[in-house]
């Protein structure tokens, strides 16, 4: 084989950045996360239930954040009718964050493990918790 | 008729994944067992294909140059496209892997007015570069799923990404130019006679199955979404060698999967080695010293060869009882 040296480096290193992250810390990987809703407001709750169900609002709460905004910025709407009914005040900060005030161990906790970084709080208020 | 067979191939793929999940329930096979099939047989595939490329016989320099060659001191050297030295290859290398150099100069001739017109061409270039630069960018994001903790520059590069902050999940733009730039490609091969008459179901395929990943995963991400969290905890779990499947991720999240393990698993058999294959390509990767360094032709045989002085020795008698002069009394 020529240059066996290069062409043996060269398939470590591909297979060292293919297989990198099998390597990089995997000793914690398997967390569970689980965001609290243990706060005042939901422990007084006589039904501890979200806007939308939980499955919805699990994966699609980023959505109707956007409906939310887009209802109150763009047409003035400031009410939101559930699918069960229920009529809820379009507000991020006054609404979602009312009931989950605890921000760091609720949104946080999610946002933290899957990477994103919702750009919303260099505007709105984030609720003032205790630092841990 | 070959983008028809490709078309076909991957939607009947898509419907597999589907109907294995919905119906059938064959989350561990989609999520677990192909996955981990794929990835073997990527890594494995290509260093095999890597290797036996490098075991092929190099006996001259074949560089393709187009710059003057190192000569005479007072004649400027282009060290580039006319390398001479390791250094001169190197930078060569890297601005053919990063900027496509020799695709740069891609020309495109036609008669006009029954003159043959000789011109540059820099669209497949720019198809060409805004695919794979878009096509990486959206892997390397996808790290997010299997780093943890996060790895410092992802969230600059989601940042950067979705900078324009449209809607929320913000969009990517990366996602879309990696569709855009797909959709040309393909489009290229079905507008342009002389492309479409040498493209085979070999060409099509990866385009579409490109084209299927990069939309579902568009529309796992801006439509019928999907429990992130919980697909985080699956792929953690794949790479920590502990699987598990966790119910609330979506058939989409399995198709999207499905097809990526078919492009990796595909990959060493099809054109997609281009990616290493690059950085064996011999027109590239040698130096331009053809005259300067001695070359051995490796399957030259062993010439059995036999020296004056044997020859003498055994006939030395001979030669001097028949008065020849010897070197060696
Ligand atoms: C009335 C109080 C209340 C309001 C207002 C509210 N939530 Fe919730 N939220 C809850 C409760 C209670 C749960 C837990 C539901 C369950 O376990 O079934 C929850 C669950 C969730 C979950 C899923 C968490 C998980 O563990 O999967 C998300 C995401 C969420 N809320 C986001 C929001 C957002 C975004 C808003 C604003 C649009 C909002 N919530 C408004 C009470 C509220
Ligand atoms: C169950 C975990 C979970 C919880 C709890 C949660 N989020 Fe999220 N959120 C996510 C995930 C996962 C994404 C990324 C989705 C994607 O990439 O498609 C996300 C994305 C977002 C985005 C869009 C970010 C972007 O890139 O534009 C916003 C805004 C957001 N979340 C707001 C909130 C708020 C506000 C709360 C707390 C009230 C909250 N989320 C709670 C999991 C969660
Ligand atoms: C550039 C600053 C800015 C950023 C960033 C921003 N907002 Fe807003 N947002 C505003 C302003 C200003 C209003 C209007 C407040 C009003 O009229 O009550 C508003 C209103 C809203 C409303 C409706 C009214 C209310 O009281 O909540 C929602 C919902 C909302 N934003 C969600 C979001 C989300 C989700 C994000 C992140 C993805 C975000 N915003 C990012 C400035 C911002
Ligand atoms: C060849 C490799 C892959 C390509 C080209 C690709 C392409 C894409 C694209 C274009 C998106 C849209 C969002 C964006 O722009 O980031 C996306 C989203 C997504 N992909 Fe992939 N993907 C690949 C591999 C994978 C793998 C291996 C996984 C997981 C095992 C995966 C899981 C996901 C998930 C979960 C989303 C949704 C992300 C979100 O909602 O934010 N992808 N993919």
């Amino acid at each position: 084989m020529y240059d066996r040296g290069k062409v043996i480096a060269g398939i470590i290193i591909f297979l060292a950045l293919v297989t990198f992250p099998f390597f990089y810390k995997t000793g914690k990987a398997n967390v569970q996360i689980e965001p609290k809703i243990n706060t005042p407001v939901i422990e007084g709750l006589s039904e501890k239930k979200c806007v939308e169900s939980k499955e919805f609002m699990r994966a699609n709460h980023m959505q109707l954040l956007n409906e939310w905004r887009d209802a109150a910025v763009r047409d003035g709407q400031r009410t939101y009718v559930a699918s069960d009914g229920k009529s809820y005040a379009i507000s991020l900060q006054n609404t979602c964050m009312n009931c989950h005030s605890n921000k760091k161990e609720f949104c946080d906790t999610c946002h933290s493990y899957t990477g994103v970084k919702p750009y919303c709080w260099d505007c709105h208020i984030a609720p003032m918790e205790a630092k841990r | 008729m070959g983008a028809l067979i490709s078309f076909i191939a991957v939607i009947i793929l898509t419907l597999l994944a589907y109907g294995g999940v919905k119906s059938a329930n064959m989350q561990a096979i989609f999520g677990i067992v192909l996955p981990y099939a794929a990835i073997m047989t990527f890594l494995i595939g290509v260093s095999y294909r890597v290797i036996k490329w490098a075991k092929s016989p190099v006996p001259y320099r074949i560089t393709t140059t187009c710059g003057q060659q190192k000569t005479l001191p007072w004649i400027k050297q282009n060290k580039i496209e006319n390398p001479s030295d390791a250094m001169g290859v190197t930078v060569r290398m890297i601005l053919e892997v990063l900027l496509f150099r020799s695709l740069f100069r891609n020309t495109r001739s036609e008669l006009q007015d029954g003159k043959l017109l000789h011109g540059s061409s820099k669209w497949l270039w720019l198809g060409g570069i805004a695919f794979h630069a878009a096509f990486f960018t959206v892997l390397f994001r996808h790290l997010r799923l299997f780093t943890e903790p996060m790895l410092l520059p992802l969230h600059l590069v989601e940042t950067l990404d979705g900078f324009m902050q449209i809607g929320a999940p913000r969009l990517l733009m990366s996602g879309v130019v990696l569709l855009g730039a797909a959709m040309f490609l393909l489009l290229r091969r079905f507008l342009i006679p002389q492309v479409r008459y040498i493209s085979l179901p070999a060409d099509y395929f990866p385009l579409f199955l490109i084209i299927g990943i990069a939309v579902t995963g568009i529309m796992m991400r801006y439509v019928t979404k999907t429990d992130i969290v919980s697909v985080k905890e699956l792929t953690m779990g794949l790479i920590s060698l502990k699987p598990k499947i966790h119910q609330g991720v979506g058939a989409i999240f399995y198709i999207h999967l499905f097809l990526v393990s078919v492009l990796f698993a595909y990959f060493p058999f099809s054109k997609l080695v281009h990616m290493t294959g690059v950085f064996l390509s011999p027109t590239r990767n040698l130096a331009n010293n053809g005259r300067e360094v001695r070359h051995i032709n490796p399957w030259n045989y062993k010439v059995k060869a036999r020296t004056y002085e044997e020859y003498e020795d055994e006939f030395r008698e001979k030669m001097k009882s028949a008065n020849i002069p010897v070197e060696k009394e």
